[in-house]
């Protein structure tokens, strides 16, 4: 019955006895995160898609700027306002994006995984169920922040060449643009409101939506609002207050009420802004938060070891 | 050196008993066949051995305990649990290079190999191959991992027959060697028939049946009978009597009736079983219903 013994290869393999060298955790994060890249593409397709139709849209736009311009020199004190609108509201579309993008992404994480049974085979390599977790975790606080501020800062550069250009040709000088508008505080003060309000600030949110992927046997965003919704109502009508409403919207929306004061409006970008880093983290926000964000990605960790495919 | 060790291996599902506290062990080099009707405990038994479940009793693999230590393990254990489970996003080329990544004994070069032999593009994603294509891919990553122990459950199910003999002629001709060893549950017993060393029956989550091929060839004796000598067969308590075309075919154990090939010879035509047939008179007299010679 033997009849493998005639077809035993000859021992080209190694001795199975020598115990592998393990290999280093940050090269397992690296290439864990790279296949969330490869399975969700809609990681930075739905942010170059949405810079692409700003662009257009602006483009389309250049053909009165030259007007406006000759128009705006008589108005001076509006003119950064106005200038600095389209480039506002780029980086406005591309942080909805990003909140949009990483809340899909995290109820898909651990859901679709399990859902399409993939999960034992990556279950069959030796790959944590910590640094899977975390991998899937870093898309929304680390790399989605990243590269929104990547394809902000390129759109805006574009919009900026562009613009140039159009009033070069026009007769007109662009140095206005230039002057009127110091883009490397902009993109500084972007950077640090991406890294804040959209990352550090929003983490319990993504975090709790991360546990939910992993806990939810269907409808996974339901599962996710639920509770929520649960504990909001019930406060509302046992004391009459919206705290934690209030709580989870700011969280939700990137809204920190302590990443800066602001000059005149709310908006980031704005150059009268004065950024408080230091009140931002010490508050006691932020750091519940990130405490509660913790507990829920260690809750996921676990949840992931029990769980088998749907 | 021993692969697996289980003492009194137990897993219960609310009320269901899954596993009813199996003892197993494994030495290395062994081929494992693992046989029992759905819902036997064979998936529960291989999962407990990957670490993928919690388990009570006590269960060893390559010395570790597999739930506590899994992530260890998996650098020496393999598996393959059930057919397509491979992303169906994944390119084959984006699956090799992450296995090679984060395997430390996986050898792209001999995956390549095996992949060289197919018609699988390293450009296709995974939903765009047939069933047999990701089930070749799948055993292409796994045999380039230089793994210890290599789990194997229903690997096979809902391919055609030339995938299916084409996927156990890769395993023992390409991969197996006898410091290595597998344990493959499965369905369809005939295709494994000729593979294994080892032969286990679990049903309700216990084990029936244990024992080497080289005892299964020699315990187990299964004779189509002369039809007048039937009642004669029947007087020796056959284990199992089965009607093929008329003609009545008795199965023996002969370690457990007093009786020899020589007197059974006289009987009618003696051969080996098929595991298949075994399969079905343990089964059958396990439930009761078709008690041997009982007719």
């Amino acid at each position: 019955m033997n009849t493998q013994s005639n077809a035993l290869p000859e021992s080209s393999f190694g001795a199975p006895g020598i115990a592998p060298a393990a290999i280093p955790a940050s090269r397992l994060l690296y290439w864990s995160v790279r296949r969330e890249l490869w399975e969700n593409r809609s990681i930075y397709v739905a942010p170059l898609v949405v810079a692409g139709v700003i662009l257009s849209g602006f483009l389309i736009s250049t053909i009165g700027l030259a007007h406006r311009m000759r128009g705006l020199s008589l108005h001076a004190g509006h003119q950064v306002d106005t200038i600095a609108m389209p480039y506002d509201f780029a980086a406005g579309l591309l942080m909805a994006t990003l909140i949009l993008v990483s809340v899909f992404y995290c109820l898909d994480a651990l859901y679709g995984e399990r859902r399409d049974r993939s999960i034992l085979f990556w279950k069959s390599l030796p790959v944590s169920d910590l640094i899977t977790v975390l991998a899937k975790a870093s898309i929304p606080l680390i790399i989605l922040p990243l590269l929104t501020f990547v394809i902000t800062v390129a759109t805006q550069l574009i919009m900026l060449l562009v613009s140039s250009a159009v009033l070069s040709a026009s007769g007109q000088h662009p140095s206005t643009l230039w002057t009127q508008m110091s883009f490397l505080q902009m993109w500084w003060l972007l950077l640090y409101h991406l890294l804040t309000a959209h990352a550090l600030w929003p983490a319990p949110i993504y975090c709790w939506l991360l546990l939910v992927s992993g806990w939810a046997r269907r409808a996974p965003l339901l599962w996710a609002a639920i509770p929520l919704l649960a504990i909001g109502g019930v406060e509302k009508i046992v004391f009459h207050t919206t705290h934690f409403a209030a709580i989870v919207g700011s969280h939700f929306i990137g809204a920190a009420p302590v990443i800066a004061r602001t000059g005149r409006d709310m908006f980031p970008t704005d150059p009268m802004t004065h950024i408080t880093p230091g009140a931002f983290l010490g508050s006691p926000g932020l750091w519940i938060g990130l405490g509660v964000a913790a507990i829920f990605l260690a809750a996921a960790v676990r949840l992931r070891r029990y769980r088998e495919p749907i | 050196m021993t692969v697996i060790e289980a003492r009194g291996l137990r897993k219960v599902f609310g009320s269901t008993i899954a596993l009813d506290g199996i003892d197993l062990r494994v030495e290395e080099g062994r081929i494992l066949g693992l046989i029992g009707p759905n819902g036997a405990g064979k998936t529960t038994a291989l999962n407990a051995i990957l670490g993928l479940t919690p388990y009570q009793g006590e269960l060893k693999v390559l010395g570790r305990d597999p739930w506590r230590e899994r992530d260890v393990l998996m650098r020496d254990v393999s598996f393959i649990a059930d057919v397509a489970v491979l992303p169906r996003w994944i390119r084959v080329s984006q699956a090799l290079d992450y296995v090679a990544g984060v395997h430390p004994r996986f050898d792209r070069a001999k995956a390549e190999g095996f992949l060289a032999k197919t018609t699988i593009k390293r450009g296709s994603r995974v939903r765009e191959l047939s069933k047999g294509m990701v089930a070749q891919l799948h055993l292409a990553l796994i045999m380039a991992i230089d793994a210890r122990l290599l789990v194997l459950d229903e690997p096979t199910l809902g391919l055609d027959i030339l995938y299916r003999k084409q996927f156990y002629d890769a395993l023992l001709n390409d991969y197996y060697d006898r410091s290595r060893t597998i344990v493959v549950t499965t369905h369809q017993v005939e295709d494994v028939e000729h593979v294994l060393t080892d032969l286990m029956f679990i049903n309700r989550g216990r084990i029936v049946l244990n024992c080497s091929m080289e005892e299964f060839e020699s315990r187990y004796v299964e004779v189509t009978v002369h039809p007048e000598r039937v009642e004669a067969g029947r007087a020796l308590k056959p284990m199992h009597e089965r009607q093929v075309l008329g003609r009545s075919i008795l199965l023996f154990d002969l370690t457990c009736s007093r009786v020899d090939r020589q007197q059974l010879a006289a009987l009618g035509d003696v051969r080996t079983p098929s595991i298949a047939d075994l399969f079905v008179a343990v089964m059958g007299n396990q439930t009761g219903t078709a008690q041997g010679g009982a007719r």
